[in-house]
C-alpha cells in the first residue's frame, strides 16, 4: 500500500494486508499521536488495510508553544 | 470495532475511555467534554461575547466550532506572523472556515501594524522564534478583546498542552507559573478573562474532531518550532499514555484538583500592582510593557529582506 507521511510530508511503499494497529508499529509510531486516514475516511486501530490501499498517517502534535506557553499568561 | 453507544461501526477508539466511538457519538462527547469544561470551571455564561484566537490549526478552529455549535457568540481573531509561507497557508484556513460559515473573523498583521514580524522581532530581541511569538500573541489578542468589548478571550490550548506545560513547569519547579497554569484566569486590571475550553480533549481527539467535520486545518508544523522543549514533552508524555491510557488526564486534572491551590498563594502574595503602559496603555507591571519594549528593540533595526523583491531605488 502507499503511505503517505506529514510533518515532514513524505511517502512510502508498506506490504499490506496489515491493521492500522500494526502500520503504526511497522513505522515506529505512536498511536496516542497519530491518526490513520484511508480512501480519504478516519480508521480505527483493527481495521484491515487492503494491499492496494491509499493512506494517509497524520501526526497530530503541535507545539509552537516552547518557552512562551511555559511563562502562564496572567 | 463497534461504536460504544450505538454499536454500529466505529471510526475511532480512544484509549483512555476505554471505548470506540462512531462519527456522530464522538462529534458528541467531544461537544460534551467542552460544554463540561466550560461548565465545571465557569469559564463562559450564556450570553457571554466570546472572541477565539485562531491559528488556522486543528485545535482553534475545533473550538471556534464547537463554541458555535454550543450556540456562543463567538467570533475570531488571527494574528499573522509573518512566518513564510506557512503564516499565509495558516491564514488562508483560517479565513476559508469563517467565510464559508459566514462567521466575522478580525485579522491583524504583525508586520503591517507593529513594523516587525516573529523571526525578525526574534532575532532583534535575542529571544527564540516561540517566545517572541507567544509573548505577541499574549499581547495581541488581549489587546483586540479589550478593545472588541469581548466577554473572555478562547484559546484552542487542549489536555496534551496543559500536561506538556504542566511537565515543563514541574521539572523546573517554576511555582509562579504553575500558580497561574488554570484553565480560567479570570479578568483583572484589563486583562480580559482566559479560557481554555478544550482542556478535556487530547489533540487526537481535536484532530479526529476536525477530520469528521470537514474542517480543513493547516497540518504542516510551525517551521520555527521544530526542536522546542514543548515537543520533546508531548512526546514524552505520549510514550506514557501508550502505556498507561488516561495518565495525561490524570496528570493534568489531578494537579488542578490537589496541587494547584498549594501556589495559588505565592502568585496572589507576589501579584503586582498594574497601571498603563506608556506606549500601548496595556496593563503592565513595568513602566514599558513587554511587547512594546520587543517592538521597539525589532524596529530598530533594518526591515527584512524579502527573498524575490528588488530593493526600491
Amino acid at each position: 500500500m502507499r503511505v503517505v507521511l506529514r510533518n515532514p510530508t513524505r511517502e512510502m511503499d508498506v506490504d499490506g494486508p496489515v491493521t492500522v494497529h500494526v502500520l503504526l508499529q511497522r513505522l515506529g509510531l505512536n498511536r496516542e499521536s497519530h491518526l490513520v486516514i484511508c480512501d480519504g475516511e478516519l480508521v480505527p486501530g483493527d481495521r484491515m488495510l487492503g494491499a492496494d490501499a491509499e493512506v494517509e498517517v497524520r501526526s497530530v502534535i503541535s507545539g509552537g508553544a516552547g518557552a512562551a506557553v511555559m511563562r502562564a499568561p496572567r | 470495532m463497534k461504536c460504544r453507544v450505538c454499536r454500529g461501526p466505529a471510526v475511532i477508539d480512544v484509549r483512555r475511555h476505554n471505548a470506540n466511538f462512531c462519527r456522530e457519538h464522538f462529534l458528541r462527547l467531544c461537544r460534551d467534554q467542552v460544554a463540561k469544561a466550560v461548565r465545571r470551571f465557569d469559564m463562559l455564561a450564556p450570553d457571554d461575547r466570546v472572541l477565539v484566537a485562531v491559528s488556522g490549526g486543528k485545535d482553534s478552529l475545533a473550538v471556534w466550532d464547537i463554541l458555535i455549535g454550543l450556540g456562543y457568540e463567538a467570533d475570531g481573531f488571527y494574528l499573522g506572523l509573518g512566518i513564510g509561507d506557512y503564516s499565509e497557508e495558516s491564514a488562508r484556513y483560517a479565513r476559508r472556515y469563517a467565510e464559508d460559515r459566514g462567521l466575522t473573523l478580525h485579522t491583524v498583521d504583525l508586520l503591517s501594524a507593529h513594523g516587525f514580524d516573529v523571526p525578525s522581532g526574534a532575532r532583534a530581541a535575542r529571544r527564540v522564534p516561540c517566545s517572541a511569538c507567544g509573548l505577541s500573541k499574549r499581547h495581541l489578542f488581549d489587546e483586540a478583546a479589550r478593545r472588541g468589548g469581548y466577554d473572555a478571550l478562547a484559546t484552542g490550548h487542549n489536555l496534551d498542552d496543559e500536561a506538556a506545560v504542566l511537565m515543563g513547569n514541574t521539572l523546573r519547579w517554576q511555582t509562579e507559573y504553575l500558580g497561574r497554569q488554570l484553565p480560567v484566569l479570570e479578568a483583572r486590571d484589563g486583562f480580559p478573562r482566559k479560557v481554555k475550553p478544550l482542556v478535556r480533549l487530547s489533540e487526537r481527539e481535536t484532530a479526529a474532531y476536525c477530520l469528521l467535520k470537514g474542517i480543513d486545518y493547516i497540518v504542516d508544523e510551525c517551521p520555527m518550532a521544530a526542536g522546542n522543549k514543548h515537543l520533546a514533552y508531548k512526546a514524552a508524555l505520549n510514550d506514557i499514555e501508550a502505556e498507561s491510557p488516561g495518565s495525561k488526564h490524570d496528570f493534568y486534572f489531578g494537579f488542578l484538583a490537589r496541587a494547584s491551590e498549594r501556589f495559588r498563594a505565592g502568585v496572589e502574595r507576589d501579584r503586582s500592582e498594574l497601571g498603563p503602559c506608556e506606549r500601548c496603555g496595556s496593563p503592565t507591571d513595568a513602566g514599558v510593557c513587554a511587547f512594546c519594549r520587543l517592538a521597539e528593540r525589532a524596529t530598530a533595526v533594518p526591515a527584512p529582506v524579502r527573498l524575490g523583491e528588488r530593493p526600491a531605488r
